[in-house]
């Protein structure tokens, strides 16, 4: 089911000529830029709809900022399920320390999926069904492995996100976010290997981290979650 | 060539093109019936004085070499200060990882002035030019010991890295409509994070300076134990994200402000920076 409430009104018969498709757009930026508390509102009265959500082609992420949000939900819903997993059953002789950093990873992570539930709010997907039957959670490689599998995406996700974003709140946002995914990133490496935190690996010869579409990322995700996720309408 | 298309490239990434090129929504559509009569070879003359009126004063391009310039200073200052550290014989204890991490560190802050410069000199504009010798890395006197005790060359390194990555990240909306300069931007930011993730994992350890407190990420405000780089961290304590508290959906403080990092306008990285370079 589309969120139709947030997608431009169609203004009736009056062509396709360049006065009404700029009358449209900015009527989307008008809702989509009203702010999270804005966007709550708008979405008021879709529930109905939101049932309907993970039947025929999965959850369809939606389309606009709205989609991009909901895209980082589903995400950060991913991480959020592995680190919480990872602490409710830490491998055997977990060093302190590394229960103590694995700890505030997952409490980032949680902070991040509930903080994209709030803001969303009824525009906001389901709760995903992951699927971690290739992860051995007894054992620090398999853990450990994971975890940079994840935030090495996570950082390639936001970063190639950024430009696919058209309101400046929603892209500061992204940026609190991605900045502490990418420290997750480096810390997570380097207890697998001292000093692969940015090394060739990710980094290109420009000094560059990597950049996903949505595609890419998700392609790569989907392993891990059960649920098939429906980015057709996310912008590109 | 066709000059609806070219307004709907650009609405994509400024959605206010409408409104700069015109306010009026009847002139718009006087210049569109006047563009459908007059000679296909004398659209693009006509395009860009439209679009020379829409952009002029606060144009794209000024804005975006500003920051480009703006982000180069900050990584001059960077890479200069760990290729002194790295030539600096017994600084960075010899034979640990540490000699490693800051040179590839000083790797990537050189990649990035050399990827500004090409960037700022292919959109027609001269890129900012500092030699070492331009900076003063004891921030007059403040930090004394900056190349000759190992601990106090990482906390400055922190502080840095701090910066850039909020420095970067308050810019973003200032690239939104040049999409490919903002994923740039993007990925050369979260560079800094993983830098600064190190940086602060080495101050922990014992030789380093053994600040045990210290986390990969920013805890509340100014965590890194050093009083004098205040404003670095200067509102990283904040709990309220897109107008939700994030205490209030059960996290404590310190989780919420780790969990998000905050950005640093121009001025304020310009201030912090300019402590740095003699003038």
């Amino acid at each position: 089911m589309k969120n139709s409430l947030i997608e431009p009104q169609e203004i009736p018969s009056q062509g396709n000529d360049i006065l009404t498709a700029s009358f449209k757009r900015r009527s989307f930026l008008q809702y989509a830029g009203a702010g999270l508390a804005g966007v709550a509102l708008i979405a008021a009265g879709c529930k109905k709809e939101q049932v309907s959500h993970d039947m025929g082609e999965g959850v369809d992420l939606g389309s606009g900022d709205i989609g991009i949000l909901n895209y980082a939900y589903a995400l950060e819903q991913l991480e959020a399920a592995f680190y919480a997993a990872v602490i409710q059953s830490p491998y055997a002789n977990m060093p302190a320390n590394e229960l103590a950093l694995l700890t505030d990873i997952r409490d980032h992570e949680l902070a991040h999926r509930e903080f994209f539930k709030a803001a969303l709010s009824s525009k906001a997907i389901p709760a995903l069904e992951v699927n971690f039957s290739s992860i051995n959670f007894s054992s620090r490689d398999s853990v450990l492995g994971t975890a940079k599998v994840f935030e090495d995406l996570g950082v390639s996700a936001y970063n190639g996100a950024g430009k696919l974003i058209q309101s400046k709140e929603y892209l500061l946002l992204a940026g609190k976010i991605v900045s502490v995914e990418a420290r997750h990133a480096a810390l997570i490496r380097d207890l697998l290997e001292n000093g692969s935190f940015a090394n060739s690996e990710v980094i290109d010869m420009n000094g560059l981290d990597k950049a996903r579409t949505p595609k890419e990322v998700l392609t790569m995700a989907q392993s891990f979650i059960k649920t098939t996720i429906n980015a057709s309408s996310l912008p590109s | 060539m066709n000059i609806v298309n070219i307004l709907e490239e650009i609405e994509k990434v400024d959605a206010e093109v409408y409104e700069r090129l015109n306010p009026r929504r009847a002139a718009m559509k006087q210049f569109f019936n006047f563009g459908s009569k007059v000679a296909v070879a004398a659209v693009p003359l006509a395009l860009g004085s439209m679009f020379k009126k829409a952009y002029g004063q606060t144009g794209t391009a000024v804005a975006v070499e500003e920051v480009l310039n703006f982000a180069l200073t900050l990584e001059y200052l960077e890479y200069y200060f760990y290729q002194q550290g790295a030539a600096t014989a017994g600084l960075i204890p010899a034979g640990s990882p540490a000699v490693g991490a800051i040179n590839t560190i000083r790797d990537h802050e050189q990649a990035h002035v050399n990827l500004l410069k090409t960037a700022i000199t292919g959109l027609g504009k001269t890129p900012v030019s500092f030699t070492a010798g331009q900076f003063d890395y004891t921030a007059k006197g403040t930090f004394p010991t900056v190349f000759s005790n190992y601990p106090t060359f990482l906390a400055v390194a922190q502080a840095f890295e701090d910066t850039g990555v909020r420095a970067y990240k308050g810019q973003a909306g200032n690239l939104v409509g040049t999409p490919g300069v903002l994923q740039t931007a993007l990925q050369i930011h979260s560079v800094e994070a993983r830098h600064a993730s190190h940086i602060r994992q080495m101050r922990k350890a014992p030789a380093g300076g053994g600040v045990s407190a210290l986390k990969p990420w920013i805890t509340g405000a100014n965590d890194s134990g050093v009083p004098q780089v205040d404003p670095v961290y200067k509102g990283e304590d904040n709990l309220i994200q897109g107008g939700v508290n994030i205490t209030s959906l059960g996290f404590s403080s310190n989780a919420a402000t780790e969990a998000f990092d905050e950005p640093l306008t121009m001025a304020e990285v310009n201030a912090i920076a300019g402590l740095f370079i003699r003038k």
